[in-house]
């Protein structure tokens, strides 16, 4: 069993169509490198040239906002729900 | 020939509307008009293009066109005339000079929201906006996710349109924001959780459903109605900028349109000099736009909410490092204060302007007071405060604080007694 990423559709088409793909890794950051190693025109919509993600991109871990647990840094184990969110709703 | 009555009541407009394309703020992709606000290439906010060649309308032209937000048409981002929410905004720009004492500054201003139509807020405007974008993209359901206000108004708006309307909220709202959103025949859901757990599920919800979820996937269109502040406050001062202005800050969108809006008409022509310094406020329980203009640099670092103010209570705002830009490049400031100083800030705002607002006009006038106290307004400013939801929306946080009435038997002398000791 894997780590589960929900997509946006606005980047499903990186992933062949795909709003749902896996990931392994033992942090969210190694997890979202997985990721974009697959699919090499995701990964630079997920994260910077340095690995760091973007101000505009949010991450969920279980449905927590994963900058209260530590970002990329965030420990992810198997079963875990990653949910990829554009920062751009609200207020 | 015949002589036309001139009791008709004014046609209703029947052009078709279309909404302007789009554009990505981030890498400047441009996209075709539709209800999507993310850029598809760097997942960047979509911004509306305008027409750079459009006729503009002079200061005589708006000043002759009904008292709404539309008579400045020309930048909002549809093409011919709107078919909905056609009384939105034109709302009283209130002189204030007993605040203005209070302030330190020369003059001062209350732009009046509470009474803005049909839902006695600001975001009456923004849903005008975007209920237009949606009768453009021809849907038949709209949304939101809200902290109250935008609730309240995306129920009124649709229900008069003859949409249908799906509103997500925290599940601990104020009673009259609740009430306020059902009474419209609405499909109202309380999220267990803080706004942010609501905002996050509606970006899922637009992308899923195809709804027209105001603040998510109509947001690039949506966003504009704000501008229309800026706009009324510069006609209603007669079409001169203030110096300064204080807005409350839960997104951080209004800074950020507040100070485009006054940009555009300065660019028109239709005002001229420096752009107002503008100034932000927070509740201190959920304040993460505030402490990013104090720490000046740097990525917000989102909050989790504990205020009573829960109109502002967005621990991580999506225009939060747009709106610490505005405040520093304009040279303003932002505050935070306490539950309350936002209480005591309702009170002042009531009894110096007879405006009675909500908990965000509680924050706002006491940000504009702890501003004036820290001498980060001017002896000569003149300053608006953007009020921006009606107080009979949070009784509750006001009343404990209020004095009790005193109940009396119908005798002149009981009353005589109280004005005795008076």
């Amino acid at each position: 069993m894997a780590i589960t990423v929900n997509l946006p559709s606005v980047l499903a088409a990186h992933a062949g169509g795909a709003r749902v793909i896996e990931a392994t890794g033992r942090t969210l950051g190694e997890a979202v490198a997985d990721v974009a190693a697959r699919y090499p025109t995701l990964g630079p919509r997920l994260r910077d040239a340095d690995g760091k993600p973007y101000p505009f991109v949010n991450f969920y871990l279980n449905d927590e906002d994963v900058r209260f647990r530590g970002g990329f840094a965030a420990p992810v184990r198997d079963g875990d729900e990653v949910t990829v969110i554009p920062a751009i709703a609200g207020g | 020939m015949t002589a036309t009555p001139a009791t008709l009541a004014p046609v209703l407009p029947r052009s078709p509307l279309a909404a302007r394309p789009l554009r990505c703020r981030s890498c400047g992709a441009d996209r075709a008009p539709a209800p999507v606000a993310i850029c598809d290439q760097c997942l960047g906010p979509l911004d509306p293009v305008y027409d750079p060649t459009r006729p503009l309308p002079d200061r005589a032209t708006i000043a002759g066109r009904a008292p709404s937000l539309w008579r400045y048409r020309e930048w909002l981002p549809f093409d011919g005339l709107p078919i909905l929410s056609l009384d939105t905004g034109f709302t009283p720009l209130v002189e204030a000079p007993a605040m203005a004492r209070r302030l330190g500054v020369a003059r001062a201003w209350v732009k009046n929201d509470t009474v803005c139509h049909p839902s006695l807020s600001f975001k009456d405007r923004v849903v005008a906006a975007a209920i237009n974008a949606a009768a453009a993209f021809g849907l038949d359901t709209i949304g939101c996710a809200s902290t109250g206000n935008l609730a309240n108004a995306v129920a009124a708006h649709a229900a008069r349109a003859g949409l249908k309307a799906w509103i997500f909220i925290p599940d601990e709202l104020e009673a009259g924001k609740v009430v306020g959103t059902s009474v419209y025949g609405a499909t109202l859901v309380r999220v267990r959780g803080t706004y942010d757990d609501v905002n996050r599920l509606c970006a899922q919800v637009a992308d899923r459903f195809g709804w027209g979820v105001v603040n998510v996937n109509l947001r690039s269109y949506y966003g504009e109605g704000s501008k229309t502040v800026a706009y009324e406050i510069a006609e209603q001062l007669g079409w001169r900028l203030p110096s300064a202005v204080v807005a409350p800050m839960a997104g951080g969108s209004l800074l950020t349109k507040l100070r485009k809006g006054f940009g555009e008409f300065v660019e028109a022509g239709l005002v001229s000099g420096p752009a107002p310094r503008l100034y932000g406020a927070q509740a201190a329980g959920c304040a993460p736009i505030v402490r990013l203009v104090e720490r000046g640099d740097g990525p917000l670092e989102p909050e989790i909410p504990r205020t009573i103010c829960r109109s502002l209570a967005i621990g991580n705002p999506a225009d939060g490092a747009f709106a610490a830009r505005a405040i520093r490049e304009t040279g303003g400031w932002a505050a935070a204060v306490s539950d309350d100083a936002l209480v005591a800030g309702i009170r002042v705002l009531a009894e110096d302007v007879g405006v009675f607002g909500e908990t965000a006009a509680g924050v706002t006038t006491a940000a504009a007071l702890a501003l004036g106290r820290a001498d980060r307004l001017r002896p000569d400013d003149e300053l608006v405060l953007c009020i921006t939801g009606h107080g009979l929306k949070t009784l509750e946080a006001v009343s404990g604080a209020l004095p009790e009435a005193p109940i009396i038997a119908p005798r002149l002398r009981d009353v005589a007694a109280l004005v005795e000791r008076s």
